[in-house]
């Protein structure tokens, strides 16, 4: 990622304070101050949201007061406190000296096997439909985490590979899924012709969004995807006449297999799958059909990305994430490489969004929201800038780990936010952040050393 | 031309609140470069607190309203202060440092946490509110509609104005003030020459904290009804507001809320409801294709 310089070139500034200092061992008197510090900014924090519930009545808003909540978080928070000043003293020695961690080793050995652990993995997801304890549920969710992890190798593109902070890379999802559920449900048109034709339109639009805006940049192109990927939502909700409003589209037709549908009873003129293979039917040959379809598109994405990043136009994206002045210079045109990368990853995202709204059968606006668009960035963040294995990664904790935990129910998206968070301060890099050159003068042995 | 000054007055009212939040977006992003997207959280808590301390103060029998308007205003700046103290505590500053995006997506993370915090703490339904200040002074009468300025609008305008001079007064002549710009122009020499970064950058936040709550009092009055999610719509706004004016400026900031705040109402009334966030982020596309920096923004000069 480039490091756009601040009004007076402060970029990795070193933070004031110095390092907390580990060797010196703090007085009772020394912890309970700091402890106690903690204990008041959590009653500060927990007395008014916490210790007041407001509850609707007819009459209006009534309080009902919850001691017990503010007494358990300070004292949670001051017990809390006291054990993490302990065990920083355990440690001595401040957190980062001793060497790579576990995993700074794990990043490295990933990118270097990236080849054998990207078979291992392909080889897992090829054969899972076919495990003894697959089951409907399972394949479903896999399904859910390809498609998060083809969206996320698209945007990296935009983010990890060209530097370009995309806020509304939701847009371009919609606009897939939107093109392939009217092309099919209007015009009649099979999942196989409307797939490129869905790719192509969030291509155009990206094309379209980025020609006046990729001049801007840093946060100001950050801003204008966030704008943009709203304008296209609030436009799907109200203009009615085209896509139904807030009702969404409904009875998307589903793909087939050169030809044949996943129908229990197709119609006259029609074979469906189970009986041109003469298998009793199933509601999971559709499930795990759908299921590789994505698994091929987002090896598609992945080839493709691996393959253009050889090319010309790839390193160049790559050169003008590092330094845009020195592109310049080197009569790299920033617009032109900016709008392919762009254009590219809305192409990937349309694809992805084409693909949703045949599995589904069903898309409202609903799906199309700044959080999504989050989730997604997140992914390639909480991956590792740049890292293919890392999207992975990224994907399936933030896909599953809310699975997992559905039955917290509402405490799912408390923790998946301060997840988010806790991640981001433990590696603020990502977690398979590993950076390579793409190019080394003697090879791989010596310029890993 | 009585129903355009009628929104005129609303529009302004509007982009005062709207301002009230860009301010805070503004000044993080001048001192530490970066967006703080749980800033709309904050003021959604800002919100919540004020209709707590509303309630509160109601059981405790206090009903002088410019006292109650002054205890709740005060109260929520102080509670919201330390909400956004706390945010930088946990989620920024242990990202001092680290690539630009990683405080990005820790923002986002917060911003979820922040909404579902409020959500499991106080439900998810929409609170209503009494209206605490009523009536208005009218303006013009003209063949049946009259222009009012209701005494809200006016605490409100008049409000943000006091702040506004307050602050510029803060940032251009307090010591305070000297250290957060000299931490905005180069962090490593302010801290050589003994300024305290950590602690300036924090109270950059409890100012811009203590803003919002303004922001979100003002809301809880005007509109009468709150909930866990306003935070998202009214912090994004309030960014394009910063962006417009030109991010990392004061005065932008205030300008850019006002404009934001003038298209929407002037949109709603004259063309549609659906659109007019639609219309604020075209303009905001607009300005930026043709004023790179937004309105007041000095452009970057990138030296190599």
């Amino acid at each position: 990622m480039a490091e756009h310089p601040l009004p007076g070139g402060a970029t990795a500034a070193p933070s004031g304070a110095p390092a907390p200092d580990g060797g010196r061992r703090s007085s009772l008197a020394d912890m309970g101050k700091e402890a106690g510090l903690a204990a008041f900014v959590a009653l500060m924090l927990a007395l008014p949201m916490g210790g007041f519930k407001t509850t609707e009545a007819v009459t209006g808003l009534s309080l009902t007061f919850r001691p017990l909540f503010v007494l358990v978080a300070v004292a949670f928070v001051f017990v809390g406190r006291i054990v993490l000043i302990v065990l920083r003293e355990r440690r001595g020695a401040p957190r980062g000296d001793g060497g790579p961690g576990l995993m700074d080793r794990i990043a490295r050995g990933a990118s270097q096997g990236s080849t054998t652990i990207g078979i291992v993995i392909l080889a897992i997801a090829v054969l899972l439909p076919f495990m003894p304890f697959s089951s409907r549920y399972l394949i479903d969710t896999a399904t859910t985490v390809l498609i998060y992890v083809m969206l996320g190798w698209g945007l990296n593109i935009v983010v990890g590979l060209a530097g370009l902070l995309d806020l509304g890379y939701v847009a371009f999802y919609a606009v897939g899924a939107y093109s392939y559920a009217l092309l099919s449900t209007e015009f009649g048109f099979s999942f196989w012709i409307c797939l490129p034709l869905a790719g192509v339109f969030a291509a155009l639009a990206g094309v379209l969004l980025g020609f006046p805006v990729l001049r801007l940049r840093g946060d100001y192109l950050a801003i204008v995807t966030l704008g943009f990927g709203e304008i296209i939502r609030l436009i799907l909700l109200n203009w009615y006449d085209v896509t139904n409003g807030p009702d969404g589209i409904s009875r998307i037709p589903r793909p087939t297999f050169l030809g044949l549908e996943f129908t229990r009873r197709p119609a006259e003129d029609i074979t469906a799958f189970h009986q041109y293979f003469d298998i009793p039917y199933s509601g999971e040959h559709r499930v795990i059909f759908l299921y590789f379809l994505i698994l091929g598109l987002a090896l598609l994405t992945n080839v493709f990305t691996q393959r253009i990043r050889k090319l010309p136009v790839g390193r160049g994206w790559e050169a003008l994430r590092e330094d845009e002045i020195a592109c310049r210079s080197l009569g790299i045109n920033p617009t032109n490489t900016k709008l392919t990368a762009f254009g590219l990853g809305a192409l990937f995202g349309g694809f992805a969004g084409a693909f949703f709204a045949t599995r589904q059968g069903f898309i409202s606006p609903e799906s199309f929201t700044f959080i999504e668009s989050a989730i997604i960035l997140a992914i390639v963040v909480l991956g590792g800038m740049g890292s293919q294995l890392g999207v992975v990664l990224a994907a399936t904790l933030l896909i599953v780990l809310p699975e997992l935990g559905r039955e917290l129910a509402q405490f799912r998206m408390l923790v998946f936010g301060a997840a988010m968070v806790g991640i981001m301060v433990w590696r603020p890099r990502g977690l398979l952040a590993h950076r390579e050159p793409t190019l080394l003068l003697y090879g791989r042995g010596r310029g890993a050393a | 031309m009585a129903y355009f000054t009628q929104q005129l007055i609303n529009g302004l009212t509007l982009g005062s609140i709207y301002g009230l939040i860009a301010i805070g977006y503004t000044m993080v992003y001048g001192i530490i470069g970066m967006i703080n997207f749980a800033h709309g959280e904050i003021y959604m808590l800002g919100a919540f607190i004020a209709i707590i301390t509303f309630l509160l103060l109601g059981l405790a029998g206090v009903t002088f309203v410019p006292l109650v308007l002054l205890l709740v205003l005060i109260l929520s700046m102080a509670f919201t202060a330390v909400y956004g103290w706390t945010l930088e505590r946990m989620a920024y500053r242990p990202l001092r440092g680290a690539p630009r995006l990683a405080p990005l997506i820790s923002a986002i993370g917060m911003s979820i946490f922040l909404q579902n915090y409020v959500q499991i703490l106080q439900g998810a339904r929409v609170k209503p509110i009494q209206p605490v200040l009523t009536g208005g002074m009218v303006l013009t009468q003209t063949e049946g509609f009259a222009v009012t300025l209701s005494y809200l609008q006016l605490i409100i305008i008049v409000l943000t104005v006091v702040l506004m001079v307050a602050f510029s007064l803060l940032i251009g002549k307090t010591k305070l003030g000297r250290a957060q710009r000299a931490c905005e122009q180069d962090r490593a020499m302010a801290a050589l020459v003994g300024v305290n970064v950590d602690k300036t950058i924090a109270l950059t936040f409890v100012m811009g904290a203590s803003l919002a709550a303004v922001a979100g009092v003002m809301v809880t009055l005007y509109w009468g009804v709150i909930d866990f999610f306003i935070g998202f719509l009214a912090g994004l706004k309030a960014f394009t507001a910063a962006v417009l004016g030109g991010i990392g400026s004061l005065p932008g900031a205030m300008l850019g809320g006002l404009l934001i705040g003038l298209i929407e109402a002037f949109w709603s009334s004259y063309f549609s409801v659906e659109y007019k966030d639609v219309a604020s982020f075209s303009i905001l596309v607009l300005v930026l294709i043709f004023m790179p920096y937004g309105l007041l923004g000095r452009p970057e000069i990138e030296k190599v």
